[in-house]
């Protein structure tokens, strides 16, 4: 077992919290320890986007010791766009350096829909070889290059996985080949269509991937109609059923963060119930500061 | 085939301002067969640079001229009889061509007409789409005949990125996604548990990565 606490609590058999947490766009510190602040006695790890949306933003790395330092259990989140195997296995090793000891090994968000589409991209390795990638490391204390590593990295591995993509029938083996690669831990992508990741979780457990990694399922809280909306129709993979638009337009205007708020906690009462989840992945986005009311809305605080 | 996009009409003015006598050079090849640098392509811009530069005053002289290969040192060395006193040659061909011409006739700038844009195929009349990178080291016996080097944005060996949505690509809503293609066809061929084996990392370095390439076949030189 990894020196990670999101493992130490999956282990125990605890119903896991852990949430997001997006780094500022500029060199201030000060952001992302009011953003823990927040958080702090209500997630069991801090997950640190890296560059998400193909936006720059302060290195997840960076922000992962600062929280680190917070006490903290930080989970690094790593992308294939950005870096190749060289500079990917120096972070590991810098994390795992500094006292990091989860990674979440994604693919990233195409470049196009971020502040700097004209830049080139990198994806020398994919995220299902990048999870191999840090099993080796750890386990096998070797690099690619098949020389020894000095001083293993210590890493609990995730990944993700979006239930609601296409093809769909793929989407359980898709997991079944990270498993396969080395993930232990999976969060997916937001889940608003319940039915679906249901019928998702179905085929998780005839593969028997419950068994074999921790599934924690992806809640996003709606601040507003509007970024509902966006999200149905302008973030790719994401599936936003109408009805949810509709009870948000249901209520007063002044109400409807608090109907947001709500959802998200009867998302999390639901999927608890499902065979197979280990606990629930909070991404508030830039509204961290909500996390504590639906973890505890959600029964789930204090956190062991 | 190589793909090739004609550059702006305002990019190509540009570039020829400073000259009167130009060669206009086209290729019988690729360029032909996808409609940018063949003996048509030439001859209408040809007359559109004719009437541009007349208007503005400024009357430009144009040879046309089509070379069965840009790429081959026995077609290019036959231009020596066409350059005569030409300023400048613009090229309609791929990069290949662009640079080959410059390479053996040097005291003269060999300007590029058309952007070069991927290896494809002629979808259907007047579409054409990418099919291959060149990169060094085909795994299409792998995945299905399909390419997720050039085909799927993100190069991804080991199936659909979570942007894959209504079989099409997230980057761009006309682009089929190409793990949809690949999962569609181990369907078709009863085939979807071959999806489960893990894709190892690439080797790039028979790619564009380990530097300029070259293909030597000792029997074959003279």
């Amino acid at each position: 077992m990894s020196a990670s606490n999101l493992e130490r609590v999956l282990k125990s058999g605890n119903f896991a919290v852990t949430s997001e947490c997006g780094p500022p766009r500029g060199a201030d510190s000060g952001v992302i320890k009011r953003k823990g602040e927040f958080l702090k006695g209500y997630v069991d790890a801090c997950n640190i986007t890296d560059n998400q949306t193909s936006v720059v933003r302060l290195s997840s790395l960076a922000s992962c010791f600062i929280l680190k330092g917070m006490g903290f259990d930080p989970v690094l989140q790593m992308v294939c766009r950005d870096r190749n195997r060289i500079a990917m296995q120096s972070d590991i090793l810098g994390a795992a350096a500094l006292g990091i000891n989860n990674i979440l090994c994604l693919s990233g968000d195409h470049q196009k829909f971020g502040d700097h589409p004209t830049a080139k991209n990198v994806y020398d390795i994919d995220s299902i070889q990048l999870i191999a990638t840090v099993k080796r490391m750890r386990d096998e204390g070797k690099f690619l290059s098949g020389e020894e590593i000095k001083g293993r990295p210590d890493m609990f591995i995730g990944c993700a996985e979006n239930p609601f993509a296409d093809p769909f029938e793929i989407r359980a083996m898709r997991l079944a080949k990270k498993a396969a690669a080395g993930a232990q831990f999976v969060q997916t992508q937001c889940i608003f269509n319940v039915e679906r990741f249901e019928k998702w979780m179905e085929m998780v457990r005839d593969l028997g991937l419950h068994e074999r990694m921790y599934i924690l399922a992806g809640i996003t809280p709606f601040k507003s109609i509007g970024m509902a909306r966006y999200m149905k129709t302008s973030v790719p993979g994401m599936d936003v059923p109408d009805e949810l638009i509709e009870r948000l337009k249901g209520v007063p205007k002044e109400k409807v963060a608090e109907e947001g708020i709500k959802i998200a906690i009867e998302t999390i009462e639901r999927v608890r119930q499902i065979k197979g989840v280990a606990g629930v992945h909070i991404m508030a986005i830039e509204w961290e500061e909500k996390v504590p009311e639906i973890v505890k809305g959600a029964g789930l605080y204090p956190r062991p | 085939m190589i793909i090739a996009n004609r550059k702006p009409f305002e990019e190509i003015v540009d570039m020829l301002k400073p000259y009167k006598r130009i060669l206009l050079l086209g290729c019988n090849e690729c360029v032909t067969v996808c409609a940018v640098g063949g003996a048509k392509e030439v001859a209408v811009l040809s007359s559109e640079l004719a009437m541009y530069r007349a208007k503005e005053g400024q009357p430009i002289d144009i040879k046309e001229h089509v070379l069965e290969r840009n790429c081959d040192p026995e077609y290019v060395e036959a231009l020596i009889q066409v350059i005569g006193d030409r300023e400048v040659i613009l090229s309609m061909a791929c990069g290949c061509g662009i640079q080959f011409v410059g390479e053996r006739y040097r005291n003269i700038p060999v300007l590029p007409g058309v952007n070069t844009t991927f290896y494809g195929v002629t979808e259907e009349h007047g579409v054409w789409t990418e099919r291959c990178q060149g990169c060094g080291n085909c795994i299409l016996d792998k995945t299905m005949g399909i390419c997720p080097v050039s085909r799927c944005a993100k190069s991804l060996f080991n199936g659909p990125c979570g942007g894959s949505q209504g079989g099409n690509c997230e980057v761009n809503k006309d682009t089929p996604c190409a793990w949809q293609l690949i999962v569609d066809r181990y369907k078709e061929r009863n085939m979807l548990h071959r999806y489960l084996e893990l894709q190892p990392i690439k080797d790039w370095s028979t790619s564009r990565d380990g530097g300029p390439r070259k293909r030597v076949r000792e029997d074959l030189k003279i």
